[in-house]
C-alpha cells in the first residue's frame, strides 16, 4: 500500500495531461483550442495546488504522516501545469508578441497576479530538492509557506477572469482560506486542545 | 463534445459551392446584381473565409442552456421552437403578434455575411439569412415617444436548463437605440448557412448587430417592445462596470479580462487586430458622432 502511494499520485496528476493529448489526437480541443488548453491547464494547476495545500492540515487533523510525500509531489505537478499554462499564454495565445503581452499585463491585473503566483511556484519547485533544503536551512520552511500566497493570488487571478459567476473560483478560495486558518497558531492550539480532550475522553471510555 | 453526422456537414459544402457559383454569376452578369449587403465591407481588403458550420454550431455562448460553450449544441435540442410567436408591442401604432413563419413570408429573406466578435476575444464569419430590423419597425410604426427597442428572450426553464442558474436575472433582455435598430446592418436572423437557424444559435429568430459584441445579438426572441427609457440588459445588471448599453466593438476601450485590441478568429492560429466597430465603421460611425465612446461603452 505504502509502495503504491507515490505512483498513484503520479498517475493521478498526469491524467489531465493525458486527457488533453487524447483530445488533441481526436481533434476535440473545441473550436477554440488555444483557449481550451489555457483554461484546462490553469484549472488543473489550481486544483493540484489546493490539494497540495490541503496535505499539511489533513496530517494535522488525522495524524496520518504517510501522506507527507504527497504534498511535494502535488506541488511540483501544480508548478508543472502552471508552467504549461504560462507557456501556452506566451507562446501560443500571444505568439511571443511582447508588445501585446506587455499591454495586456499593464491593462489587466489578473495577468500580473497570475504571473506573480507562477513566479512563486517556480521558486518553490526549484528549491524543493533536498540539496536546497539543506542550503536554505531555517529559511526553507518560511519560504515554502509562500504557497498560501500563491493559492490566494491564483484564486484572485481566476475570480478576475470569469465572466460574472464567481462561485467556482470562490470555492477554491474558501478551501485555501480554511486551510490557512488552521495554520494560525491560536486556532491550531484550540483544535489541538479539543483533539486531546476527545482523545482522552475516548481513552477514559475504553 | 458531440460529433456531428456527416449528413449535417454536406449542406456546408453545397452551400459553399452555391456561393462560388453565385459569385461567378455575379461577375459574368453585372456588378449591380449582387446585393451590396451580402458583400463584406471594403475596408477589409479581401473576402474573408467563412467559419465552418461545425464551429458556428458547436461553440456557443447561450447561457440559457449552459455556461459551457461545448454543451450548448446538445442541451439546446430540448427547446421547442414551433409554434413560436413574436410579440411587437409598446410604443407602436400597430402592435402585433407574428409567428416566425409569418415573418419569414412577410419579409424577403436576405443573405448577410457578417463578422461576429465576442467580448471574450474570439471571432467568426457567419453567413446569416434574415431580414432587416428596420423593415419590421417601419411596419410597426413606432410613436414619437419611442426611443429604444427592447427585446426579450423566451423564459422556459423546463427546456432552458441554464435559466435555473439563479446567478443571472432571467429572462435575457437586450436593447438598441431606435436609430441603431434602424441601421441597415441590424438584422433579424432566421437562418445560417442557408438553413433554418439551429437551436444553439438562437432559433427560431435572433438579432444580429455585427458592430457590437456578440452578447448584444439576443437569441430566441419572443418580444420586441418599443420604449421611451433605455432598457437595462441582463449583462448590464450582472456586471455594470464591464458591460455598457452600447457595447460597440472598440479596441480602445479595454475590458478587465479579455484583450479588446486583438482577437482570435476561430480556425486561425495567430491573433488579429480588432477593428473599430468590428470593421463596420463606415456603416455605423455616424450613429455615435459627438459621443464619448469611452464613457458610453
Amino acid at each position: 500500500m505504502k509502495k503504491l502511494f507515490k505512483p498513484a499520485i503520479h498517475i493521478l496528476c498526469l491524467i489531465p495531461l493525458f486527457i488533453l493529448i487524447s483530445d488533441w489526437l481526436n481533434d476535440e480541443l473545441t473550436a477554440n483550442p488555444i483557449q481550451y488548453l489555457t483554461l484546462s491547464t490553469g484549472k488543473t494547476a489550481l486544483r493540484l495546488l489546493t490539494l497540495s495545500i490541503s496535505i499539511t492540515p489533513i496530517i494535522f487533523l488525522t495524524a496520518k504522516r504517510d501522506l507527507n510525500p504527497a504534498r511535494k509531489l502535488l506541488g511540483l505537478y501544480a508548478a508543472f501545469y502552471a508552467a504549461l499554462h504560462f507557456s501556452i499564454f506566451v507562446g501560443l495565445d500571444y505568439f511571443f508578441d511582447w508588445e501585446l503581452i506587455y499591454e495586456t499585463i499593464l491593462e489587466k491585473p489578473y495577468v500580473l497576479v497570475g504571473f506573480a503566483a507562477f513566479s512563486i511556484l517556480s521558486v518553490m519547485a526549484v528549491t524543493s530538492t533536498k540539496g536546497w533544503k539543506r542550503r536554505l536551512k531555517k529559511k526553507w520552511k518560511p519560504l515554502h509557506r509562500f504557497i498560501y500566497l500563491a493559492g490566494i493570488l491564483v484564486t484572485l487571478h481566476y475570480i478576475w477572469l470569469v465572466k460574472s459567476d464567481i462561485r467556482e473560483p470562490l470555492l477554491y478560495g474558501a478551501i485555501i482560506a480554511l486551510f490557512l486558518l488552521l495554520r494560525i497558531p491560536g486556532i491550531k492550539n484550540v483544535i489541538t486542545k479539543f483533539k486531546n480532550r476527545t482523545d482522552s475522553a475516548k481513552a477514559a471510555e475504553a | 463534445m458531440a460529433k456531428i453526422r456527416s449528413s449535417e456537414i454536406t449542406p456546408e459544402e453545397v452551400y459553399l459551392n452555391r456561393r462560388k457559383f453565385m459569385k461567378g454569376l455575379g461577375a459574368i452578369a453585372a456588378v449591380g446584381m449582387v446585393s451590396p449587403s451580402s458583400v463584406l465591407p471594403k475596408n477589409f481588403g479581401k473576402e474573408e473565409e467563412l467559419t465552418s458550420f461545425k464551429s458556428i454550431t458547436h461553440y456557443n455562448n447561450f447561457y440559457e442552456f449552459s455556461t459551457d460553450k461545448e454543451e450548448v449544441a446538445e442541451l439546446s435540442g430540448a427547446l421547442t421552437t414551433s409554434p413560436w410567436d413574436v410579440e411587437v408591442t409598446g410604443l407602436v401604432e400597430k402592435p402585433a403578434k407574428f409567428s416566425v413563419d409569418d415573418l419569414k413570408s412577410k419579409y424577403a429573406q436576405e443573405e448577410r455575411v457578417y463578422r461576429l466578435r465576442c467580448v471574450e476575444g474570439w471571432s467568426m464569419v457567419i453567413p446569416w439569412t434574415g431580414f432587416p430590423v428596420a423593415s419590421l419597425l417601419k411596419d410597426a410604426q413606432p410613436t414619437s415617444k419611442a426611443k429604444f427597442m427592447k427585446m426579450t428572450t423566451l423564459m422556459r426553464p423546463s427546456e432552458m436548463k441554464g435559466q435555473k442558474n439563479r446567478w443571472y436575472d432571467w429572462p435575457y433582455v437586450e436593447g438598441l437605440r431606435l436609430d441603431e435598430a434602424m441601421n441597415d446592418l441590424a438584422l433579424f436572423a432566421t437562418g445560417l448557412y442557408g438553413k433554418d437557424l439551429p437551436n444553439q444559435n438562437g432559433a427560431p429568430i435572433r438579432l444580429v448587430v455585427p458592430w457590437k459584441y456578440g452578447f448584444k445579438s439576443i437569441k430566441s426572441i419572443v418580444k420586441i417592445e418599443l420604449v421611451e427609457q433605455m432598457p437595462t440588459s441582463l449583462w448590464m445588471k450582472a456586471a455594470p462596470a464591464e458591460y455598457g448599453f452600447y457595447s460597440n466593438v472598440n479596441p480602445n476601450v479595454s475590458h478587465p479580462r479579455w484583450s479588446q485590441k486583438s482577437e482570435r478568429r476561430i480556425g486561425e492560429f495567430r491573433r488579429r487586430k480588432t477593428l473599430m466597430f468590428n470593421g463596420y465603421e463606415e456603416e455605423v460611425s455616424s450613429l455615435y458622432s459627438g459621443m464619448d465612446l469611452k464613457k458610453y461603452f
